[in-house]
């Protein structure tokens, strides 16, 4: 009986036309597409960007290169070099993070114990050559300046959960 | 006016040749026009389905889409490849366009609006549509390519298979119209019961079968084992760039909008009016020119060429072939039995 039952199924279309009524109900439904450059979709504040090197409100930049980030990146995309400053403090002289390496994990945001390196918003950027993809200690610290308000936002909204 | 209908009327004396050229025109650039922008439907279409909104970045809510396509193509490198016949590499995509060209010089667009009136239109149709497959073989073989050769294969296979089918479907409309032209085809539906006299109604397994065989033969999804992505990258036009390419691609869906058109001609009452004969509706649509009518029925069939490619997954190779050979040729033949019955007996309300 079930055969037969199967065998006017199949022979008369039923189960075809019941996908077709499916495909055909979603002709008509609300599209999800977001128009790129013109819209954006909504980013949360955990998001993890373009890297950023942040100073403190007096302009002193916050990183003391303990160099966690360095040990604790994955991809080992983090070289940094320190010095004591001529006033004694500990100081990098060069930090450099190349984003070919780095897959954003966001390990060395969650490391730093002075919230110095940390990832951005930013998500629309690009390279015309291999050397503009490391990006250096000063190029770092103008993003964290650019960003800052914003940094200090998504910080402090996160602030409850570390 | 007066003296342009008397130089045409002078033309079709002296230069019957000029005329018949211009008649080619008119109906190969619309038909062009119409190939373009049933790719833009298909995207759309299809898109909607899968509930994203298709192209909509080159011009106004995409419509210059399929220019901007035919364009890129134009200006494409034309990669011959290495080992491969270049004679028949080429040539082969005009073996699959030129057949769907030409089956439209027998297409009535309207009562009497026909480039070619003969007699035996529907074996013309038949034979050119068959011819198409050489364009898929001979791409396969030229190419040298092992993909393309079991593209062409697979594809040669399922044509010649589903073409048996369609060709018995034929018959029975043949039976039923009692003739081959298809203008004559399309009166024999009319009746004044508007599209209940239309030959869907008692061919139906033939009009289902005709389409169906139809989608196989074009090589459209259900049936696209010819070009199956994950098994042979794109079948038999694997090596085309370029041109050659987009005459492969322009030879497809002209076929498509040709099997659409053939099955509104056969099955859907042509260029007749859906209302003809009804109360009030009928004779309030009666101005709307047949032209018109036999449009929206080939952009109705045609539609359900993308509403299937957009629902059904491709089926097996073995289950395409079972299909064919034993569910569809075996209805065909019982089903022309009935229609032949029927035609004999003269039964109510189509064949009295």
């Amino acid at each position: 009986m079930k055969a037969l039952r199967d065998y006017v199924k199949s022979l008369f279309l039923l189960e075809l036309m019941k996908g077709l009524g499916l495909t055909g109900r979603y002709l008509f439904k609300k599209k999800f597409t977001v128009q790129y450059p013109e819209e954006k979709a909504p980013i949360s504040s955990r998001f993890r960007g373009v890297h950023a090197l942040r100073r403190y409100p007096n302009g002193e930049e916050r990183c003391i290169a303990c160099k966690l980030c360095e040990a604790t990146c994955p991809a080992l995309a983090i070289t940094i070099e320190a010095e004591p400053r001529d006033d004694g403090s500990r100081r990098t002289t060069r930090y450099d993070i190349d984003l070919f390496k780095c897959i954003f994990c966001g390990y060395c945001q969650e490391a730093c114990p002075v919230d110095a390196i940390v990832e951005t918003r930013i998500y629309e950027y690009s390279f015309e050559n291999r050397q503009e993809a490391v990006l250096t200690k000063e190029k770092l610290l103008a993003i964290g300046d650019k960003c800052e308000a914003q940094l200090a936002a998504d910080i402090s909204a996160q602030a409850d959960y570390r | 006016m007066d003296s342009l209908i008397s130089l045409w009327e002078w033309l079709g004396e002296n230069l019957i040749i000029i005329q018949i050229l211009i008649k080619i025109v008119l109906i190969v650039a619309p038909l062009m026009l119409c190939v373009a922008y049933f790719t833009y439907a298909e995207r759309k279409i299809i898109g909607y389905m899968q509930v994203r909104i298709g192209p909509n970045r080159v011009g106004p809510k995409g419509w210059l889409q399929p220019i901007a396509d035919a364009v890129k193509l134009m200006f494409k490198e034309i990669v011959i490849p290495s080992g491969a016949n270049k004679t028949l590499f080429l040539i082969a995509p005009m073996l699959t366009l030129g057949p769907a060209l030409a089956a439209w010089a027998v297409i009535p667009f309207s009562d009497g609006l026909v480039l070619a009136d003969i007699n035996a239109a529907l074996l013309y149709v038949i034979a050119l549509t068959s011819v198409g497959v050489y364009g898929v073989l001979i791409a396969g073989w030229a190419s040298n390519s092992k993909y393309a050769f079991l593209g062409a294969m697979r594809s040669a296979a399922q044509i010649v298979s589903y073409e048996i089918a369609m060709g018995f479907a034929l018959v029975g409309v043949l039976v039923a119209a009692g003739s081959l032209n298809l203008g004559d085809i399309v009166r024999a539906q009319q009746g004044q019961a508007g599209f209940l006299d239309w030959f869907w109604l008692p061919l139906m397994p033939l009009f289902l079968i005709y389409f169906i065989s139809g989608v196989a033969e074009t090589n459209r999804a259900p049936f696209d084992v010819a070009e199956g992505e994950s098994e042979i990258v794109a079948g038999f036009h694997v090596e085309y760039s370029g041109m050659p390419f987009a005459v492969f691609f322009l030879g497809e869906y002209a076929n498509m909008i040709l099997i659409s058109a053939l099955t509104a001609l056969f099955f859907l009452g042509g260029w007749l009016s859906p209302f003809h004969g009804f109360p009030v509706i009928g004779p309030a649509l009666e101005w709307v020119p047949g032209m018109v009518w036999f449009f929206l029925k080939v952009m109705f069939v045609g539609f359900f060429y993308l509403w299937l490619r957009a629902t059904f997954p491709r089926y097996r190779y073995d289950q395409i072939m079972r299909l064919g050979w034993k569910v569809f040729i075996p209805i065909t033949i019982v089903w022309i039995a009935v229609v032949g019955l029927a035609v004999v007996l003269e039964m109510p309300w189509w064949f009295d």
